[in-house]
């Protein structure tokens, strides 16, 4: 018995230092962006700033502009979700539902793209986006991300097991399709569809490469994009750059936090229907 | 299910439009340019490029700097997918015990790196990783260790972003494997005390096969997306010290929007999806010898 | 529902906010590099308020990521109207179509005169005898020295020569070991010391017409080895994460030497004011003749520019010679416009007119396209010979024959007539 409770003791030790190590770079990074500027750069590191100030994130946003990239993120990883959420789920439905030629194989061959990586299609989709003049535009990062299998497969695998009846009724009731979508499967497919969203709106605004490549106007960057940028010229001040990552994480952490549920959801179901 | 045909399209056409002009289209459009010598001079002036056949493919398979590539690719992926896979099966383990206290707790910290900005969590390891004043070799020194000027040697800049990625990813590992174990009979465990074993003994034997599908399921994970690691050579080390971190995306970018190579680029990028189908028959293959089946 | 609703309102205001154009003004963008960039403000104000209805946007872009910036924006069609272009850029982006041709303002502006420039600046604006940018300022890299540290070691005055150079660096390395005599930066695209060295030895970059390397030139050879030679001994770090903060290593006097540019010096004496009086300014030391590199900067105006002739205003006001001197006031930017230099604030500065003399004995670096990636290759070349993955003549050979392909292109162009397209 007292060997359990010294076994159980020891678990949790080692588990707490693990977690503590795991989170101790934010909490520098929270502390060095509090820190009045060239004091994170002594030894011994402190762990604590000697006096708190706001004076980094002050200049982030009177000086470089973070509002603004603060914006585009929002407004990227908000519209690409929800554009990219009805794109998927109208023909995750169809490819659950709807009986046509061919549904297979395109099927397969959507899926079989997924192996493609996105490197490849880079450069042509860089000079398509170039004709069509939408560089430097929003629409140069929502386009490209409007459909994904991904989305697509998640939504068909949920909505497979929705009884054709429930579809048939509705139908002898004088619904249209769309508005069988809108009513019936839209609910139904709530729960998916948050989790979907969620993966969305989180890898908009985290992706890095190809606002880039898309975005070479100052006032389109995302914060990611700002964030290495402001590297190149603000390397020298640590605590500046704390501060740009501070403001980078913790709105993705917030809504993480917020819906964490379906997230966790999401990832434990992608798995198991494997 | 029957319906109308201008229901398939108006269900279809946005996603099914949209991956031709932004996924299919471009692959033949990029193999196009890869028998091309296409680069900045051809953009306004298109009667500057040349067809060259195969020339950039041989010159892939000549270029050095891109096997050395290909290797700092395959050294990330060969020791930091196992090393990220083996921390999360252990970390999933240790929150599966049932005396464990406070799990949701440590669960949420060991996930929180997986849902941040990549971008971000590599800049603040920049500087925990420098040799005077980052925290990283202040602890070493510590401890009693010398400290290390990671990313400036060579031969620890590797292991400074393979360090950096088992951190942000082991917990999404983690996640995986607590659902897995959860799916394990807890008969298996009985049965495997009787017959007089230990916890070490039940993990082994119990644990680590009932785990397989889910170990390879993380597995190709992982693997597919170390293969395409690049923010965090590109905002650390930009490729260096020597080309130690320069990964095969990162050499792609720079020779394709860095210098506008890209007919070279393009034929760079055909190389790492021959890479990745590889994995993807490999899995294929495990997946039919275990099961009998295919996908 | 809700969810399509949101969406179909985002779409609105993502398209009205892209129609949206206040003002009726012509609006000149104008991307500046580094510093210049937040310091010409004052300029900008006087000239939009002597030439009302025209506003000017100024965008500072980092000289580190200017590059790779200027190109995507080429290729994505998002140049500004405007630009500072590095000296050397130029060629490239006259042969890549981008710039428009200055000829017509050179000839009938009153102000712009060709004899008033310094002539080797003037020349790497000039490509196939057409001109396409206005040198705005000419800068030349400097050897910024610790005093203090250097009389320590016995170098009251810091070293002239080659040997004097490596003897110094010696003792500093000898008088404290956690310290280096120099700081030479191996980021990639920090490619000036190794060309300034090889310049100032008399050797040659590429032969035939630009159209191959020439790295194998024996007084090339020689000053390639020379700077590889300062990592090997230790005279100076070749781990660049010690310094990522080199205005630190330089003020806790770490580091001895530094050879940058004239805009740090503002840089230093901002940063480090307690530093005052320890560190001085020198040349760098000189190898077989004392020819530095033609560096500065010109104002270039994108062939895509829809307000040509507002640019054209805004070219020759910065070419006045007040202009210039409130500039060099504003940022340390050495004018390039020589009757600039007869104002008192320049004129009484013996460390600036020493300038003026080197200025009229600069080289340029090749006018070529390629010579950015050709410059970087050097560089990367170099560091694996550093670093010991190469010997020294194994290194010097792979660049030459890396830059032999690099420049496969030029040639064909050459060969059939495509390089130089004309103006339509």
């Amino acid at each position: 018995m007292k060997q359990l409770k010294l076994k159980s003791l020891l678990l949790h030790v080692v588990v707490a230092i693990a977690a503590c190590m795991t989170i101790a770079p934010f909490v520098w990074m929270v502390s060095a962006s509090l820190t009045p500027a060239g004091e994170s750069s002594v030894f011994p590191p402190r762990l604590l700033p000697s006096e708190t100030t706001f004076e980094h994130y002050h200049h982030l946003f009177v000086r470089l502009n973070v509002g603004r990239y603060f914006l585009n993120s929002l407004i990227l990883a908000v519209s690409v979700t929800m554009i990219s959420l009805l794109v998927n789920s109208m023909a995750g439905f169809a490819f659950a539902k709807f009986a046509f030629r061919g549904k297979r194989h395109i099927f397969a061959v959507l899926v079989a793209s997924m192996i493609v990586p996105g490197q490849v299609t880079m450069l042509p989709v860089f000079l398509l986006l170039n004709k069509m003049g939408v560089l430097n535009s929003y629409l140069g990062v929502i386009l490209p991300a409007m459909a994904s299998v991904f989305g697509i497969f998640l939504v068909r695998q949920y909505l497979v097991s929705v009884p054709d009846s429930m579809i048939e009724a509705a139908r002898i009731d004088g619904a249209g399709d769309f508005l069988i979508y809108r009513t019936i499967i839209l609910p139904l497919a709530l729960p998916v569809l948050l989790t979907l969203g969620l993966f969305t709106f989180m890898g908009t605004w985290n992706d890095f490469l190809w606002p880039l490549i898309v975005m070479t106007r100052e006032e389109m960057h995302t914060l990611p994009v700002a964030l290495a940028g402001l590297l190149g010229e603000h390397a020298q001040d640590a605590e500046l750059m704390m501060a740009g990552s501070v403001v980078t994480i913790v709105p993705v952490l917030i809504v993480f936090l917020a819906l964490q549920k379906y997230y966790l959801q999401g990832i434990t179901v992608g798995a198991l229907k494997e | 299910m029957r319906a109308s045909r201008q229901s398939i399209l108006l269900f279809l056409t946005p996603a099914l439009g949209g991956m031709l002009l932004f996924v299919f289209m471009p692959i033949a459009a990029a193999l196009l340019i890869s028998f091309t010598d296409f680069d900045i001079y051809s953009l306004g002036y298109f009667e500057r490029t040349r067809v060259i056949g195969l020339d950039n493919y041989v010159r892939v398979f000549n270029d050095p700097v891109f096997w050395t590539a290909v290797l700092n690719t395959l050294y990330f992926v060969g020791v930091g997918a196992p090393l990220t896979i083996v921390v999360g099966l252990f970390a999933a383990l240790a929150l599966n015990v049932p005396a464990l206290r406070f799990k949701r707790l440590f669960r949420m910290a060991f996930f929180l790196p997986v849902v941040t900005t990549l971008i971000a969590v590599a800049v603040v390891w920049r500087y925990l990783y420098h040799p005077r004043y980052g925290l990283i070799n202040y602890a070493l020194i510590s401890l009693g260790i010398e400290p290390v000027d990671w990313l400036g040697d060579p031969q620890w800049a590797m292991p400074a972003l393979i360090l950096l990625a088992i951190w942000k990813n082991f917990g999404y590992s983690m996640l995986i494997f607590m659902a897995g174990l959860q799916a394990i009979p807890p008969s298996l465990y009985e049965a495997a005390r009787i017959d007089g074993a230990g916890w070490w003994q039940q993990q082994w034997y119990v644990t680590i096969p009932q785990l397989a599908p889910t170990t390879l399921f993380v597995t190709v994970i992982t693997l597919i997306g170390y293969f395409q690691f690049f923010a965090e050579p590109y905002v650390m080390t930009q490729g260096g010290p020597l080309n130690s971190t320069l990964s095969v995306v990162l050499y792609l970018y720079q020779q394709g929007f860095r210098w506008w190579q890209m007919g070279y680029a393009s034929a760079i990028a055909f190389v790492l999806f021959m890479m990745f189908a590889a994995i993807s028959i490999v899995q294929m293959l495990i997946r039919q010898r275990q099961y009998g089946q295919l996908i | 529902m809700k969810i399509r609703l949101t969406g179909l309102l985002i779409l609105v205001c993502l398209i009205v906010s892209s129609c949206y154009n206040g003002s009726e003004d012509i609006k000149l963008t104008f991307w500046a590099m580094g510093s210049e960039g937040e310091k010409v403000k004052p300029l900008i104000e006087q000239f939009e308020a002597e030439n009302p209805g025209i506003r000017v946007k100024v965008q500072a872009v980092p000289w580190g990521a200017a590059y790779e910036k200027l190109m995507t924006a080429y290729a994505g069609q998002a140049l500004p109207d405007v630009c500072q272009l590095g000296n050397t850029w130029i060629p490239q982006f006259a042969m890549l179509g981008a710039l428009t041709s200055l000829d017509s303002l050179v000839t009938a502006s009153p102000i712009i005169d060709a004899e008033n420039y310094f002539d080797g600046s003037w020349q790497t604006s000039l490509v196939n005898g057409h001109i396409y940018g206005l040198p705005w300022y000419v800068d030349t890299r400097l050897l910024f020295y610790r005093h203090d540290i250097l009389t320590e070691v016995g170098f009251e005055q810091p070293p002239q020569t080659w040997q004097q150079w490596v003897e110094m660096s010696r003792r500093v390395r000898e008088h404290n070991e956690e310290a280096y005599a120099n700081f030479f930066s191996l980021i990639f695209n920090d490619w000036h010391v190794p060309v300034i060295l090889i310049l100032s030895n008399g050797g040659q970059l590429l032969r035939e017409n630009d159209c191959y390397g020439a790295f194998d030139d024996p007084k090339t050879f020689e000053a390639l080895r020379y700077y590889v030679d300062f990592f090997k001994n230790e005279f100076a770090p070749r781990s660049m994460t010690e310094f990522v903060n080199v205005y630190q290593g330089f003020t806790e006097g770490r580091l001895a030497t530094w050879i940058t540019g004239p805009w740090n010096i503002n840089q230093l004496r901002e940063r480090a004011p307690e530093l005052k009086g320890k560190w001085r300014t020198a040349p760098v030391p000189a190898g077989q003749g004392a020819v530095s590199t033609a560096g500065g900067a010109s104002l270039v105006i994108f062939k895509t520019s829809k307000h040509k002739a507002a640019a054209r205003r805004f070219l020759e006001f910065m070419s006045l010679p007040e202009t210039q001197e409130t500039f060099f006031q504003l940022t340390n930017g050495l004018p390039a416009v020589k009757s600039a230099w007869n104002s008192p604030s320049l004129r009484n500065d013996p460390e600036i007119q020493a300038f003026f003399k080197q200025l009229e004995s600069v080289a340029a670096t090749p006018a070529i396209a390629e010579w950015e990636q050709i410059a970087v290759a050097i560089q990367v070349y170099m560091e694996k010979a550093i670093y010991e993955q190469l010997t020294f003549e194994e290194a010097i050979s792979e660049l030459n024959r890396e830059v032999d392909r690099i420049l496969e292109r030029r040639r064909w162009l050459l060969q059939e007539n495509l390089l130089f397209l004309e103006e339509d």
